[in-house]
């Protein structure tokens, strides 16, 4: 048994531990290496999907702050398709960015990978959003128009270890959202 | 209820990106609408809607899966700016679509002209409740379909159904946001762009959220206050006519003209088939991939599952409502505000 069945047999007969398993899961891993993954996963992104760029109507040069409420680190992204940005940073006050989404890891998540809706997230508060509104939505209507899941482009780096970690995550992540 | 009909209602359903009319066809859809990147239909929001290549991949998409298409043209072209209204009729009769919805008679009338075989829908934006403007839409333009608005009982669709000469469409969930009596003209006020005229209600631009340190958030269209949700309160969408604004007879800010609430006629859609409605309309095409397969799929369950006599439960829609909470409308009663 390895240790991703193992962390799924203990998340199904303890689902209040699952945050915490979460966070313990995403501390040990060095900023440098979560950088290397989301670096990759958005050239792959840029290249294939060029069309997703003409949805961004003009916002691609936009810094977008991503909060991960319960993890350590937060994400910039500034999707410009010439000079792509998407890296790990840890917490600090007073970034400064255009636009704000905020949320918790697996809210998140469940966005990128195409199973929870936007705008029912930001009706209950699980979703809040500050700054240029316009260009969240034009990323928002971007990342939507994927077919398939950008979450599944960046487990696909790990190979079946990463894609193992995304259906644990993606069975947690349906509970979290029946369960608020 | 036993129910008898003639032919089984179409489910009509939403689509901001060609990923999301797949999703939708996929999902069980009869007819999927969409609109250009223009202020020739009613969502022009920003990074949604579909070009011209888009649109026609994603009409062929719609037709290998035995699904239709319909082309939303369904705003008011201002005085000067009507060749880019005629350029999307010609467009979407060009690339196939298997009906225009309008709502400008200048629109109608041209593609009527232009495009005798071009099918044509009212759309609700034209504001036709009752058997006089229908008939009059349906002499003048050769209207095949009227999609009501939302301001009548079931009792009277029955009623009108039987005197029209055209199908019936109708809203069965999303957004309740009714378009009438001048409320998209508030839009306008503060902002300077129409719903009706440049398709966008509370452009984003001008859209800004503050959230406290108590996470009260403050909603705000071009620095109106259009509404303060406490931490617990769940927030709708930054809509001017679903403001709660302070009034001279209130003591408190209360919601003057509508609550941020959406449409949900599951309850009803027994009486709905039962009266004759030949398809039903899933509002959203603002939403996402996963609004669209949750809500499309569910809908083509419940229609089919009553036609066989069946009944449903949608009580799981309601987490995809606006501010978490859902109407019958003036569906139900006329107490509706």
């Amino acid at each position: 048994m390895n240790m991703l069945s193992i962390l799924a047999k203990r998340l199904r007969k303890n689902p209040a531990c699952k945050e915490e398993l979460l966070r313990l899961l995403a501390r040990p891993i060095p900023l440098p290496l979560i950088n290397y993954v989301l670096n990759r996963t958005i050239v792959k992104i840029i290249r294939n999907y060029p069309s997703l760029f003409n949805r961004l109507s003009g916002h691609h040069h936009k810094t977008f702050l991503i909060e991960i409420t319960n993890l350590s680190f937060d994400l910039i992204l500034r999707p410009d398709p010439a000079s792509p940005h998407l890296n790990a940073i840890r917490k600090k006050a007073g970034f400064y960015a255009d636009a704000t989404i905020s949320g918790s890891f697996l809210t998140l998540i469940g966005m990128i990978d195409g199973r929870f809706d936007g705008d029912a997230l930001f009706f209950t508060r699980d979703l809040q959003i500050s700054g240029d509104t316009e260009a969240i939505v034009c990323l928002r209507n971007a990342l939507d128009d994927i077919d398939g899941s950008v979450a599944s482009e960046a487990a696909s780096y790990f190979g079946p270890i990463g894609v193992q970690f995304l259906t644990i995550l993606r069975k947690v992540a349906n509970e979290h959202q029946y369960s608020t | 209820m036993n129910i008898n009909i003639q032919h089984k209602p179409e489910l009509v359903c939403p689509a901001g990106t060609p990923a999301s009319l797949r999703t939708a066809v996929d999902s069980g859809a009869d007819t999927v609408y969409c609109g250009f990147q223009n202020a020739t239909n009613a969502r022009n929001f920003p990074g949604l809607n579909f070009t011209t290549a888009e649109l026609e991949e994603s009409i062929a998409y719609a037709h290998d899966h035995k699904a239709h298409v319909l082309v939303a043209l369904n705003t008011f072209p201002p005085a000067g700016q009507f060749p880019l209204w005629k350029d999307a009729v010609d467009l979407a009769y060009k690339l196939g679509a298997n009906a225009i919805i309008v709502a400008d008679m200048g629109v109608a009338l041209y593609a009527k002209n232009k495009y005798p075989d071009l099918r044509l829908h009212l759309s609700v934006q034209a504001g036709a409740p009752s058997v006089e403007a229908i008939k009059f839409y349906c002499e003048e333009f050769d209207v095949k379909r009227v999609v009501l608005p939302r301001i009548l009982t079931i009792a009277e669709i029955k009623s009108l159904k039987q005197e029209i000469p055209c199908e019936i469409e109708c809203f069965i969930f999303g957004n309740h946001g009714l378009m009438a009596e001048g409320r998209c003209s508030l839009t306008n006020y503060a902002t300077g762009l129409s719903t009706n005229m440049d398709g966008v209600c509370s452009p984003a631009n001008f859209v800004s959220y503050q959230v406290d340190v108590n996470r009260n958030l403050n909603t705000e269209l071009n620095r109106f206050t259009i509404d303060s949700f406490s931490c617990s309160q769940n927030p709708g969408y930054p809509t001017i006519c679903k403001g709660r604004y302070t009034v001279a007879h209130r003591d408190d800010p209360y919601y003057a003209f509508e609550e941020p609430l959406s449409l949900n006629l599951a309850d009803l859609l027994p009486e709905l088939i039962a009266a004759g409605v030949n398809a039903f309309k899933i509002e959203g095409r603002q939403r996402s991939k996963a609004y669209i397969q949750n809500v499309v799929s569910s809908w083509r369950n419940a229609i089919d599952t009553v036609l066989e006599g069946g009944t449903v439960n949608m009580d799981h829609l309601l987490s995809l409502t606006e501010g978490h909470k859902q109407t019958l409308g003036a569906y139900e009663t006329k107490r509706w505000k």
